[in-house]
Protein backbone atom coordinates (compact mmCIF):
# COMPACT_ATOMS: atom_id res chain seq x y z
CA UNK A 1 0.00 0.00 0.00
CA UNK A 2 1.43 3.39 -0.99
CA UNK A 3 1.54 5.91 1.83
CA UNK A 4 0.94 9.39 0.32
CA UNK A 5 2.88 10.96 3.21
CA UNK A 6 6.03 9.34 1.83
CA UNK A 7 5.94 11.61 -1.20
CA UNK A 8 5.59 14.71 1.00
CA UNK A 9 8.50 13.61 3.15
CA UNK A 10 10.70 12.96 0.15
CA UNK A 11 9.68 16.30 -1.29
CA UNK A 12 10.75 18.11 1.90
CA UNK A 13 14.04 16.26 1.97
CA UNK A 14 14.98 16.28 -1.70
CA UNK A 15 13.29 19.22 -3.47
CA UNK A 16 15.90 21.83 -2.48
CA UNK A 17 18.84 19.55 -3.23
CA UNK A 18 17.38 18.56 -6.57
CA UNK A 19 16.53 22.16 -7.52
CA UNK A 20 20.11 23.15 -6.70
CA UNK A 21 21.46 20.53 -9.09
CA UNK A 22 18.95 21.40 -11.80
CA UNK A 23 19.87 25.10 -11.72
CA UNK A 24 23.45 24.05 -12.49
CA UNK A 25 22.52 21.57 -15.22
CA UNK A 26 19.80 23.65 -16.88
CA UNK A 27 21.26 27.10 -16.26
CA UNK A 28 17.98 28.70 -15.28
CA UNK A 29 16.03 28.89 -12.02
CA UNK A 30 12.56 28.72 -13.59
CA UNK A 31 13.46 25.77 -15.79
CA UNK A 32 14.92 24.02 -12.75
CA UNK A 33 11.81 24.59 -10.64
CA UNK A 34 9.52 23.39 -13.42
CA UNK A 35 11.63 20.29 -14.00
CA UNK A 36 11.60 19.36 -10.31
CA UNK A 37 7.83 19.97 -10.06
CA UNK A 38 7.27 17.81 -13.13
CA UNK A 39 9.42 15.01 -11.69
CA UNK A 40 7.38 14.99 -8.48
CA UNK A 41 4.14 15.02 -10.49
CA UNK A 42 5.34 11.94 -12.38
CA UNK A 43 6.35 10.30 -9.10
CA UNK A 44 2.86 10.92 -7.72
CA UNK A 45 1.44 8.95 -10.66
CA UNK A 46 4.00 6.14 -10.87
CA UNK A 47 5.01 5.37 -7.32
CA UNK A 48 1.56 4.23 -6.13
CA UNK A 49 1.64 1.69 -9.00
CA UNK A 50 5.34 0.78 -9.31
CA UNK A 51 6.31 1.31 -5.68
CA UNK A 52 8.81 3.81 -4.27
CA UNK A 53 12.22 3.38 -5.96
CA UNK A 54 15.16 2.35 -3.77
CA UNK A 55 16.85 5.75 -4.24
CA UNK A 56 13.93 8.20 -4.49
CA UNK A 57 16.16 11.30 -4.53
CA UNK A 58 18.21 9.91 -7.42
CA UNK A 59 15.02 8.96 -9.27
CA UNK A 60 13.64 12.49 -8.90
CA UNK A 61 16.94 14.06 -9.98
CA UNK A 62 17.22 11.84 -13.07
CA UNK A 63 13.61 12.41 -14.07
CA UNK A 64 13.86 16.17 -13.53
CA UNK A 65 17.08 16.31 -15.50
CA UNK A 66 15.70 14.39 -18.48
CA UNK A 67 12.52 16.44 -18.51
CA UNK A 68 14.46 19.68 -18.21
CA UNK A 69 16.87 18.78 -21.01
CA UNK A 70 13.97 17.74 -23.25
CA UNK A 71 12.39 21.09 -22.72
CA UNK A 72 15.63 23.00 -23.29
CA UNK A 73 16.04 21.19 -26.62
CA UNK A 74 12.49 21.95 -27.69
CA UNK A 75 12.92 25.61 -26.79
CA UNK A 76 16.22 25.85 -28.60
CA UNK A 77 14.76 24.33 -31.73
CA UNK A 78 11.89 26.78 -31.53
CA UNK A 79 13.94 29.85 -30.66
CA UNK A 80 16.98 28.89 -32.67
CA UNK A 81 19.16 30.32 -29.97
CA UNK A 82 20.68 29.39 -26.68
CA UNK A 83 19.05 30.26 -23.44
CA UNK A 84 21.39 31.31 -20.66
CA UNK A 85 24.15 29.98 -22.86
CA UNK A 86 26.98 30.75 -20.49
CA UNK A 87 25.63 28.41 -17.85
CA UNK A 88 24.13 25.52 -19.74
CA UNK A 89 25.87 22.20 -20.08
CA UNK A 90 24.38 19.92 -22.64
CA UNK A 91 24.48 16.47 -21.19
CA UNK A 92 22.78 13.51 -22.82
CA UNK A 93 19.68 12.24 -21.07
CA UNK A 94 20.62 9.35 -18.83
CA UNK A 95 18.88 6.25 -17.61
CA UNK A 96 18.09 5.83 -13.95
CA UNK A 97 20.77 3.18 -13.75
CA UNK A 98 23.56 5.53 -14.81
CA UNK A 99 23.08 8.45 -12.55
CA UNK A 100 23.50 7.29 -8.98
CA UNK A 101 24.58 10.26 -6.93
CA UNK A 102 27.55 11.06 -9.13
CA UNK A 103 25.94 14.01 -10.77
CA UNK A 104 24.73 15.63 -7.59
CA UNK A 105 27.51 17.86 -6.32
CA UNK A 106 27.20 18.74 -2.64
CA UNK A 107 28.30 22.24 -3.58
CA UNK A 108 25.10 22.72 -5.56
CA UNK A 109 23.11 23.58 -2.45
CA UNK A 110 25.82 26.01 -1.40
CA UNK A 111 25.71 27.64 -4.86
CA UNK A 112 21.96 27.97 -4.52
CA UNK A 113 22.15 29.52 -1.02
CA UNK A 114 24.60 32.12 -2.29
CA UNK A 115 22.44 32.76 -5.35
CA UNK A 116 19.30 33.26 -3.23
CA UNK A 117 21.16 35.54 -0.80
CA UNK A 118 23.04 37.56 -3.40
CA UNK A 119 23.59 41.06 -2.01
CA UNK A 120 22.03 42.55 -5.17
CA UNK A 121 18.69 41.21 -3.84
CA UNK A 122 16.82 42.88 -0.96
CA UNK A 123 16.98 41.00 2.38
CA UNK A 124 13.23 40.16 2.30
CA UNK A 125 13.67 38.77 -1.19
CA UNK A 126 16.69 36.72 -0.13
CA UNK A 127 14.64 35.09 2.60
CA UNK A 128 11.71 34.39 0.29
CA UNK A 129 13.88 32.87 -2.43
CA UNK A 130 15.79 30.73 0.06
CA UNK A 131 12.56 29.30 1.44
CA UNK A 132 11.13 28.75 -2.01
CA UNK A 133 14.14 27.22 -3.78
CA UNK A 134 15.98 25.47 -0.96
CA UNK A 135 13.14 24.88 1.47
CA UNK A 136 10.66 23.79 -1.17
CA UNK A 137 7.97 26.00 0.40
CA UNK A 138 5.11 27.15 -1.80
CA UNK A 139 4.63 30.88 -2.37
CA UNK A 140 1.37 31.06 -0.30
CA UNK A 141 3.16 29.47 2.68
CA UNK A 142 5.99 32.01 2.44
CA UNK A 143 3.50 34.87 2.09
CA UNK A 144 1.65 33.69 5.22
CA UNK A 145 4.87 33.34 7.18
CA UNK A 146 5.91 36.91 6.41
CA UNK A 147 2.62 38.76 6.65
CA UNK A 148 2.57 39.66 2.99
CA UNK A 149 -0.33 39.23 0.55
CA UNK A 150 0.17 36.22 -1.69
CA UNK A 151 0.21 38.32 -4.89
CA UNK A 152 2.92 40.57 -3.44
CA UNK A 153 5.07 37.60 -2.51
CA UNK A 154 4.54 35.95 -5.89
CA UNK A 155 5.59 39.14 -7.64
CA UNK A 156 8.63 39.52 -5.38
CA UNK A 157 9.79 36.00 -6.26
CA UNK A 158 9.12 36.40 -9.99
CA UNK A 159 11.04 39.69 -10.07
CA UNK A 160 13.96 38.20 -8.18
CA UNK A 161 14.23 35.26 -10.56
CA UNK A 162 14.06 37.64 -13.52
CA UNK A 163 16.74 39.86 -11.99
CA UNK A 164 19.01 36.85 -11.54
CA UNK A 165 18.51 35.83 -15.18
CA UNK A 166 18.76 39.33 -16.71
CA UNK A 167 21.87 40.18 -14.75
CA UNK A 168 23.60 36.90 -15.54
CA UNK A 169 24.30 36.19 -11.87
CA UNK A 170 26.94 33.46 -11.65
CA UNK A 171 25.97 30.12 -10.11
CA UNK A 172 28.97 29.49 -7.94
CA UNK A 173 30.32 29.52 -4.43
CA UNK A 174 31.98 32.93 -4.02
CA UNK A 175 35.79 32.81 -3.89
CA UNK A 176 37.42 33.23 -0.49
CA UNK A 177 38.42 36.82 -1.28
CA UNK A 178 34.81 38.05 -1.34
CA UNK A 179 33.40 35.61 1.21
CA UNK A 180 33.57 38.13 4.09
CA UNK A 181 31.03 40.24 2.14
CA UNK A 182 28.94 37.39 0.82
CA UNK A 183 28.53 35.15 3.87
CA UNK A 184 26.84 37.64 6.27
CA UNK A 185 23.66 38.04 4.15
CA UNK A 186 23.36 34.24 3.94
CA UNK A 187 23.64 33.91 7.72
CA UNK A 188 21.24 36.82 8.23
CA UNK A 189 18.64 35.21 5.95
CA UNK A 190 18.86 31.88 7.77
CA UNK A 191 18.60 33.62 11.13
CA UNK A 192 15.55 35.59 9.95
CA UNK A 193 13.89 32.35 8.87
CA UNK A 194 14.78 30.80 12.22
CA UNK A 195 13.45 33.74 14.19
CA UNK A 196 10.18 33.78 12.32
CA UNK A 197 9.80 30.14 13.33
CA UNK A 198 10.95 30.83 16.90
CA UNK A 199 8.38 33.58 17.50
CA UNK A 200 5.96 33.93 14.62
CA UNK A 201 5.27 37.58 13.88
CA UNK A 202 1.58 36.87 13.48
CA UNK A 203 -0.96 34.18 14.21
CA UNK A 204 -2.17 32.26 17.19
CA UNK A 205 0.76 29.85 17.52
CA UNK A 206 3.85 31.19 19.25
CA UNK A 207 6.23 29.10 17.17
CA UNK A 208 6.35 27.74 13.63
CA UNK A 209 8.62 24.72 14.00
CA UNK A 210 8.50 24.12 10.24
CA UNK A 211 10.37 27.39 9.62
CA UNK A 212 12.84 27.05 12.49
CA UNK A 213 13.45 23.43 11.50
CA UNK A 214 14.14 24.44 7.91
CA UNK A 215 16.58 27.15 9.04
CA UNK A 216 18.43 24.59 11.16
CA UNK A 217 18.52 22.11 8.28
CA UNK A 218 19.99 24.74 5.96
CA UNK A 219 22.51 25.88 8.59
CA UNK A 220 23.62 22.23 8.92
CA UNK A 221 24.07 21.98 5.16
CA UNK A 222 26.07 25.21 5.24
CA UNK A 223 28.15 23.94 8.16
CA UNK A 224 28.97 20.65 6.41
CA UNK A 225 29.96 22.46 3.23
CA UNK A 226 31.91 25.26 4.93
CA UNK A 227 33.46 23.57 7.97
CA UNK A 228 36.09 26.29 8.39
CA UNK A 229 33.70 29.19 8.90
CA UNK A 230 33.29 29.74 12.65
CA UNK A 231 30.29 32.05 12.25
CA UNK A 232 28.38 29.28 10.45
CA UNK A 233 29.02 27.03 13.45
CA UNK A 234 28.05 29.88 15.77
CA UNK A 235 24.75 30.40 13.98
CA UNK A 236 23.93 26.68 14.02
CA UNK A 237 24.79 26.49 17.75
CA UNK A 238 22.65 29.55 18.48
CA UNK A 239 19.68 28.02 16.67
CA UNK A 240 20.10 24.61 18.32
CA UNK A 241 20.37 26.09 21.81
CA UNK A 242 17.28 28.26 21.26
CA UNK A 243 15.36 25.38 19.76
CA UNK A 244 16.30 23.12 22.67
CA UNK A 245 14.18 25.35 24.94
CA UNK A 246 11.11 25.28 22.69
CA UNK A 247 9.26 22.48 24.56
CA UNK A 248 9.44 24.53 27.77
CA UNK A 249 8.50 27.89 26.25
CA UNK A 250 4.76 27.27 26.26
CA UNK A 251 2.51 25.79 28.94
CA UNK A 252 -0.19 23.25 28.15
CA UNK A 253 -2.75 26.01 27.53
CA UNK A 254 -0.40 27.55 24.93
CA UNK A 255 0.65 30.44 27.17
CA UNK A 256 4.25 31.71 27.31
CA UNK A 257 6.59 30.51 30.05
CA UNK A 258 9.49 32.92 30.59
CA UNK A 259 13.07 31.66 30.66
CA UNK A 260 13.39 32.03 34.43
CA UNK A 261 10.26 29.97 35.07
CA UNK A 262 10.77 27.24 32.48
CA UNK A 263 10.86 23.59 33.49
CA UNK A 264 14.44 22.86 32.48
CA UNK A 265 13.84 19.11 32.42
CA UNK A 266 11.78 19.75 29.28
CA UNK A 267 14.76 21.20 27.44
CA UNK A 268 16.08 18.97 24.67
CA UNK A 269 19.38 17.59 25.99
CA UNK A 270 20.46 16.21 22.60
CA UNK A 271 20.22 19.64 20.98
CA UNK A 272 21.91 21.27 23.98
CA UNK A 273 24.82 18.81 23.86
CA UNK A 274 25.27 19.39 20.14
CA UNK A 275 25.07 23.18 20.62
CA UNK A 276 27.55 23.15 23.52
CA UNK A 277 29.94 21.05 21.43
CA UNK A 278 29.81 23.63 18.64
CA UNK A 279 30.32 26.52 21.08
CA UNK A 280 33.38 24.76 22.50
CA UNK A 281 34.78 24.34 18.98
CA UNK A 282 34.24 28.05 18.38
CA UNK A 283 35.93 28.98 21.65
CA UNK A 284 38.94 26.87 20.69
CA UNK A 285 39.32 28.87 17.47
CA UNK A 286 39.01 32.10 19.43
CA UNK A 287 37.63 34.04 16.47
CA UNK A 288 34.68 35.81 17.99
CA UNK A 289 31.82 36.93 15.78
CA UNK A 290 28.26 38.02 16.54
CA UNK A 291 26.67 34.59 16.09
CA UNK A 292 29.34 32.83 18.11
CA UNK A 293 28.90 35.33 20.95
CA UNK A 294 25.12 34.93 20.93
CA UNK A 295 25.59 31.15 20.92
CA UNK A 296 27.97 31.46 23.88
CA UNK A 297 25.30 33.47 25.75
CA UNK A 298 22.71 30.79 24.97
CA UNK A 299 25.22 28.19 26.18
CA UNK A 300 25.59 29.94 29.55
CA UNK A 301 21.80 29.85 29.94
CA UNK A 302 21.46 26.21 28.95
CA UNK A 303 24.41 25.30 31.18
CA UNK A 304 22.60 26.47 34.34
CA UNK A 305 20.67 23.68 36.09
CA UNK A 306 18.33 26.30 37.61
CA UNK A 307 17.53 29.90 36.71
CA UNK A 308 19.10 31.03 40.00
CA UNK A 309 22.36 29.31 39.07
CA UNK A 310 22.74 31.39 35.85
CA UNK A 311 26.16 33.00 35.57
CA UNK A 312 24.91 36.53 34.84
CA UNK A 313 28.39 38.01 35.20
CA UNK A 314 29.53 35.86 32.28
CA UNK A 315 26.46 36.83 30.26
CA UNK A 316 27.02 40.56 30.82
CA UNK A 317 30.68 40.13 29.78
CA UNK A 318 29.60 38.37 26.55
CA UNK A 319 27.02 41.08 25.83
CA UNK A 320 29.76 43.70 26.34
CA UNK A 321 31.79 41.98 23.60
CA UNK A 322 28.74 41.65 21.37
CA UNK A 323 27.88 45.31 21.83
CA UNK A 324 31.39 46.24 20.77
CA UNK A 325 30.96 44.27 17.53
CA UNK A 326 27.36 45.36 16.98
CA UNK A 327 26.74 48.64 18.78
CA UNK A 328 22.97 48.67 18.20
CA UNK A 329 20.05 49.27 20.53
CA UNK A 330 18.64 45.73 20.43
CA UNK A 331 21.93 44.34 21.74
CA UNK A 332 22.01 47.14 24.33
CA UNK A 333 18.49 46.16 25.47
CA UNK A 334 19.44 42.52 25.95
CA UNK A 335 22.63 43.56 27.72
CA UNK A 336 20.53 45.72 30.06
CA UNK A 337 18.30 42.74 30.92
CA UNK A 338 21.40 40.82 31.99
CA UNK A 339 22.59 43.85 33.99
CA UNK A 340 19.19 43.85 35.69
CA UNK A 341 19.80 40.29 36.86
CA UNK A 342 23.38 40.97 37.93
CA UNK A 343 23.15 44.42 39.52
CA UNK A 344 19.44 45.11 39.93
CA UNK A 345 16.60 46.84 38.04
CA UNK A 346 17.70 50.45 38.70
CA UNK A 347 20.98 49.98 36.79
CA UNK A 348 19.17 48.18 33.99
CA UNK A 349 16.53 50.91 33.69
CA UNK A 350 19.24 53.58 33.50
CA UNK A 351 20.89 51.57 30.72
CA UNK A 352 17.78 51.42 28.53
CA UNK A 353 16.24 54.88 28.96
CA UNK A 354 18.27 56.41 26.13
CA UNK A 355 17.57 53.62 23.59
CA UNK A 356 15.66 54.58 20.45
CA UNK A 357 13.33 51.56 20.46
CA UNK A 358 10.03 53.37 20.85
CA UNK A 359 8.29 51.05 18.35
CA UNK A 360 9.73 47.75 19.60
CA UNK A 361 7.31 45.83 21.82
CA UNK A 362 10.01 44.06 23.80
CA UNK A 363 11.57 47.40 24.77
CA UNK A 364 8.34 48.41 26.52
CA UNK A 365 7.79 44.94 27.98
CA UNK A 366 11.33 44.99 29.42
CA UNK A 367 10.84 48.50 30.80
CA UNK A 368 7.58 47.36 32.40
CA UNK A 369 9.29 44.46 34.16
CA UNK A 370 12.07 46.69 35.48
CA UNK A 371 9.61 49.36 36.65
CA UNK A 372 7.48 46.70 38.36
CA UNK A 373 10.54 45.41 40.21
CA UNK A 374 11.15 48.99 41.38
CA UNK A 375 7.44 49.06 42.47
CA UNK A 376 6.74 51.93 40.07
CA UNK A 377 3.48 50.20 39.17
CA UNK A 378 1.66 53.00 37.32
CA UNK A 379 4.57 53.51 34.95
CA UNK A 380 4.93 49.73 34.53
CA UNK A 381 1.27 49.48 33.52
CA UNK A 382 1.63 52.27 30.97
CA UNK A 383 4.69 50.55 29.49
CA UNK A 384 2.86 47.22 29.27
CA UNK A 385 -0.07 48.84 27.51
CA UNK A 386 2.32 50.32 25.00
CA UNK A 387 3.95 46.89 24.53
CA UNK A 388 0.56 45.23 23.94
CA UNK A 389 -0.39 47.81 21.33
CA UNK A 390 2.80 47.01 19.39
CA UNK A 391 2.60 43.19 19.60
CA UNK A 392 1.23 41.17 16.67
CA UNK A 393 1.58 37.59 17.92
CA UNK A 394 -1.63 36.55 19.73
CA UNK A 395 0.18 34.36 22.28
CA UNK A 396 2.55 37.17 23.17
CA UNK A 397 -0.41 39.57 23.53
CA UNK A 398 -2.13 37.19 25.95
CA UNK A 399 1.07 36.87 27.95
CA UNK A 400 1.44 40.65 28.26
CA UNK A 401 -2.23 41.06 29.18
CA UNK A 402 -1.74 38.48 31.89
CA UNK A 403 1.20 40.51 33.23
CA UNK A 404 -0.93 43.64 33.14
CA UNK A 405 -3.68 41.97 35.20
CA UNK A 406 -1.08 40.79 37.72
CA UNK A 407 0.13 44.38 38.11
CA UNK A 408 -3.43 45.67 38.49
CA UNK A 409 -3.90 43.10 41.22
CA UNK A 410 -0.82 44.49 42.99
CA UNK A 411 -2.21 48.04 43.03
CA UNK A 412 -5.66 47.03 44.23
CA UNK A 413 -4.38 44.88 47.13
CA UNK B 1 29.42 37.84 -21.56
CA UNK B 2 26.82 40.43 -20.69
CA UNK B 3 26.91 44.17 -21.22
CA UNK B 4 26.06 46.40 -18.29
CA UNK B 5 25.31 50.08 -17.96
CA UNK B 6 27.15 51.62 -15.03
CA UNK B 7 25.62 55.04 -14.41
CA UNK B 8 26.73 57.69 -11.94
CA UNK B 9 24.09 59.51 -9.90
CA UNK B 10 25.35 62.60 -8.12
CA UNK B 11 23.14 64.91 -6.09
CA UNK B 12 23.22 68.06 -8.24
CA UNK B 13 21.62 70.27 -5.60
CA UNK B 14 24.71 70.24 -3.44
CA UNK B 15 26.52 72.08 -6.25
CA UNK B 16 29.85 71.52 -7.91
CA UNK B 17 32.67 70.42 -5.63
CA UNK B 18 35.86 72.45 -5.17
CA UNK B 19 38.09 72.63 -8.28
CA UNK B 20 40.76 70.59 -6.53
CA UNK B 21 38.19 67.86 -5.82
CA UNK B 22 36.97 67.92 -9.44
CA UNK B 23 40.54 67.57 -10.64
CA UNK B 24 41.14 64.65 -8.29
CA UNK B 25 37.97 62.91 -9.52
CA UNK B 26 38.92 63.43 -13.18
CA UNK B 27 42.32 61.88 -12.54
CA UNK B 28 40.73 58.93 -10.72
CA UNK B 29 38.17 58.38 -13.48
CA UNK B 30 40.90 58.56 -16.15
CA UNK B 31 42.82 55.86 -14.32
CA UNK B 32 39.64 53.74 -13.97
CA UNK B 33 38.90 54.14 -17.70
CA UNK B 34 42.40 53.00 -18.54
CA UNK B 35 41.95 49.95 -16.30
CA UNK B 36 38.63 49.06 -17.97
CA UNK B 37 40.28 49.38 -21.39
CA UNK B 38 43.34 47.29 -20.60
CA UNK B 39 41.11 44.58 -19.08
CA UNK B 40 39.01 44.48 -22.25
CA UNK B 41 35.86 45.43 -20.31
CA UNK B 42 35.43 48.90 -21.85
CA UNK B 43 32.71 49.44 -24.46
CA UNK B 44 31.96 53.15 -24.09
CA UNK B 45 31.75 55.84 -21.44
CA UNK B 46 31.72 59.52 -20.72
CA UNK B 47 30.69 62.35 -18.42
CA UNK B 48 27.60 64.48 -19.11
CA UNK B 49 27.03 68.21 -18.86
CA UNK B 50 24.79 69.29 -15.92
CA UNK B 51 21.03 68.45 -15.93
CA UNK B 52 20.16 72.03 -16.96
CA UNK B 53 21.66 71.21 -20.37
CA UNK B 54 19.00 68.52 -21.00
CA UNK B 55 15.97 68.70 -23.34
CA UNK B 56 13.11 66.19 -23.42
CA UNK B 57 11.60 65.49 -26.85
CA UNK B 58 8.19 63.87 -27.34
CA UNK B 59 6.56 62.73 -30.55
CA UNK B 60 3.04 64.18 -30.56
CA UNK B 61 0.41 63.85 -33.30
CA UNK B 62 2.97 63.58 -36.06
CA UNK B 63 4.80 66.62 -34.69
CA UNK B 64 7.21 67.18 -31.88
CA UNK B 65 7.04 68.84 -28.46
CA UNK B 66 10.02 69.78 -26.35
CA UNK B 67 10.51 70.63 -22.72
CA UNK B 68 13.48 72.28 -21.11
CA UNK B 69 15.31 70.22 -18.49
CA UNK B 70 15.49 66.57 -17.45
CA UNK B 71 12.69 64.02 -17.76
CA UNK B 72 12.45 63.10 -14.07
CA UNK B 73 12.21 65.84 -11.48
CA UNK B 74 14.71 64.57 -8.95
CA UNK B 75 17.72 66.15 -7.38
CA UNK B 76 19.74 63.08 -8.32
CA UNK B 77 20.30 62.99 -12.07
CA UNK B 78 22.61 60.94 -14.22
CA UNK B 79 26.04 62.53 -14.40
CA UNK B 80 27.90 60.08 -16.58
CA UNK B 81 28.10 56.43 -17.48
CA UNK B 82 30.14 53.50 -18.67
CA UNK B 83 29.01 50.60 -20.80
CA UNK B 84 31.09 47.58 -19.94
CA UNK B 85 31.18 43.93 -20.85
CA UNK B 86 31.62 41.39 -18.05
CA UNK B 87 31.31 37.62 -17.60
CA UNK B 88 28.66 37.93 -14.87
CA UNK B 89 27.04 40.28 -12.35
CA UNK B 90 29.72 39.82 -9.70
CA UNK B 91 32.37 41.01 -12.16
CA UNK B 92 30.17 43.99 -13.12
CA UNK B 93 29.61 44.84 -9.45
CA UNK B 94 33.34 44.73 -8.81
CA UNK B 95 33.87 47.23 -11.67
CA UNK B 96 31.03 49.38 -10.28
CA UNK B 97 32.75 49.41 -6.89
CA UNK B 98 35.94 50.72 -8.50
CA UNK B 99 33.90 53.24 -10.50
CA UNK B 100 32.14 54.49 -7.36
CA UNK B 101 35.49 55.00 -5.66
CA UNK B 102 36.85 56.83 -8.72
CA UNK B 103 33.94 59.24 -9.21
CA UNK B 104 33.13 59.49 -5.47
CA UNK B 105 29.41 58.86 -6.00
CA UNK B 106 26.86 56.05 -6.20
CA UNK B 107 26.91 53.86 -9.34
CA UNK B 108 23.85 51.99 -10.63
CA UNK B 109 24.41 48.68 -12.43
CA UNK B 110 21.89 47.56 -15.05
CA UNK B 111 22.18 44.78 -17.60
CA UNK B 112 21.51 45.27 -21.30
CA UNK B 113 18.80 43.09 -22.80
CA UNK B 114 20.74 40.95 -25.21
CA UNK B 115 23.83 38.82 -24.99
CA UNK B 116 25.43 40.93 -27.68
CA UNK B 117 29.00 40.11 -26.82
Amino acid sequence: MFDPNVLGEIYRREAGRCTATMVRLLGDVDLAEDAVAEAFAIAAQRWPVDGVPPNPGGWITTTARNRGIDRLRRERQRDGRHRAAALVHDPEPVTHMDLGDLDVLPDDQLRLIFLCCHPALAPDTQVALTLRLLGGLETPEIARAFLVPEATMAQRIVRAKRKIRDNNVAYRVPPASVLPDRLPPVLAALYLIYNEGHTASIGTELTRPDLSGEAIRLARVLGELMPDEPEVKGLLALMLLSDARRPARTASAGSIVRLGEQDRTLWDRTLIDEGHGLVRECLRRDASGPYQLQAAIAAVHTDAPTAAATDWGQIVALYDQLHQLQPNDIVALNRAIAIGELRGPADALAAIESLALENYHLFHATRAELLARLTRIDEAQAALERAIALTTNATEVRHLQHRLRALAHLTSS
Amino acid sequence: MTQYLLSVWPDWEIGMPEPAVVERMYAQVDAFNAELQSAGAWVFGGGLHPPASATVVRAADGGVSMTDGTYAEAKEQIGGFWIITAPDLDAALAWAHKGAVACEGPVEVRPFQDDTA
